[in-house]
């Protein structure tokens, strides 16, 4: 089937193209993906905001022509609940890297994840904190080399799509740069998902983590990736020696709870109103 | 059936201000359309393309497109 013609200039902001990542960086491949997934879904760009915190991956905002917001480091989803609370009528979507939404923005992550608020997050994780030159991350794989871990990172790393489910969210999904078509659905999904959404798109930083993990080559890290990813209905019948150092890819939540802006209305409004 | 299929070619529209050398399209290209010159995407034989977009779809830069009618919109900004 031939795929359907994007107009990607419609939806960024032409005088800052070329964008300001590292050649091969599959930020930018992302970025195309949710505009095809915002396409698709025929999103009004003055209907949706665009929240990201700081890191390489929260650069999308300055590209992409949505309402956006760049805020401070790892408070992106505090600010993404303040907009989704004052105005429920927006499409909120917010863009972390694996540093900002699960280091220093952790916990504004749980708790937004067990608000079940109508946000979508989408978590770019390459393994590394690129922009601040490759410190290890809380999801560099154990054994990685990065610029603070020379000799290999000991530390486990977070499974970012468990911890999520844990938490609450309503839908949790995670994909990789190599097969950015269901990377598409994913977030497509994510957006239609009435609740806290969290797509996890596993991406690469061939400057970095690459570079230091025997990686050179941008097409070498997209290579890897397709390597390493098992679909979660094949993880299933593996045992877990087998899945040692894969990355299990699929939907892990896709459940409908009552959304927070709605309990809020019903709840907290009305009895301010005396209605109840 | 053939023939026709043959004459159709494919419009490969590269941005060059928006490549940065990657080489993720020539290495994903099926047929070995794509190649480097300068540092750059080229198109070696066109008449290799299938269409099928691997090319577009996985570069991160905006700077390759087939059969895309918009393409020409990434030209025109300064």
């Amino acid at each position: 089937m031939a795929r359907k013609d994007i107009d990607y200039s419609k939806y960024l902001r032409l005088e800052y193209i070329p964008h300001i990542w590292c050649p091969g960086c599959g930020h930018g491949s992302i970025m195309k993906s949710i505009i095809r997934a915002v396409d698709e879904l025929n999103l009004d760009k003055d209907k949706t905001v665009l929240v990201s915190g700081i890191g390489c991956s929260s650069r999308i905002v300055g590209y992409m022509d949505f309402n956006t917001l760049h805020t401070t480091h790892g408070r992106a989803l505090a600010f993404a609940t303040g907009i989704k609370l004052a105005r429920p009528e927006l499409n909120v979507i917010v863009a972390s890297g694996d540093g900002d939404a699960t280091a220093i923005g952790g916990n504004h992550f749980i708790h937004a994840c067990r608000r079940n608020i109508d946000i979508t997050l989408i978590v770019f994780n390459n393994f590394i904190y690129g922009m601040t030159g490759g410190q290890y991350s809380p999801t560099t794989p154990v054994g990685s080399y990065a610029s603070t871990s020379p000799y290999g990172n000991i530390d486990p790393s977070f499974n970012i799509c468990r911890l999520a489910e844990a938490a609450g969210a309503t839908y949790v999904a995670r994909a990789n740069v190599y097969s950015i078509a269901q990377a598409d659905n994913f977030i497509k999904k994510g957006i239609q998902n009435k609740g806290f959404s969290v797509i996890e798109v596993i991406t690469h930083c061939p400057t970095y983590y690459g570079r230091k993990n025997k990686l050179k080559t941008p097409a070498d890290n997209l290579r890897w990736q397709k390597e390493v990813s098992v679909s979660i209905h094949r993880a299933k019948k593996m045992t877990p020696e087998e899945l040692e150092g894969k990355i299990i890819t699929g939907e892990f939540v896709n459940k409908s709870e009552e959304e927070y802006t709605e309990k809020y209305e019903r709840l907290i409004i009305e009895k301010a109103q005396g209605k109840i | 059936m053939m023939a026709e299929t043959k004459e159709k070619k494919h419009e490969i529209v590269i941005i060059e201000k928006n490549c940065k050398g990657c080489e993720i399209c020539v290495e994903f290209c099926p047929t070995n359309t794509l190649g480097m010159h300068m540092g750059k995407c080229v198109v070696v034989d066109l008449d290799k393309c299938i269409g099928c977009k691997m090319c577009e779809i996985r570069c991160p830069d905006f700077a390759i497109f087939v059969d895309n009618p918009y393409a020409e919109n990434f030209k025109k900004n300064k």
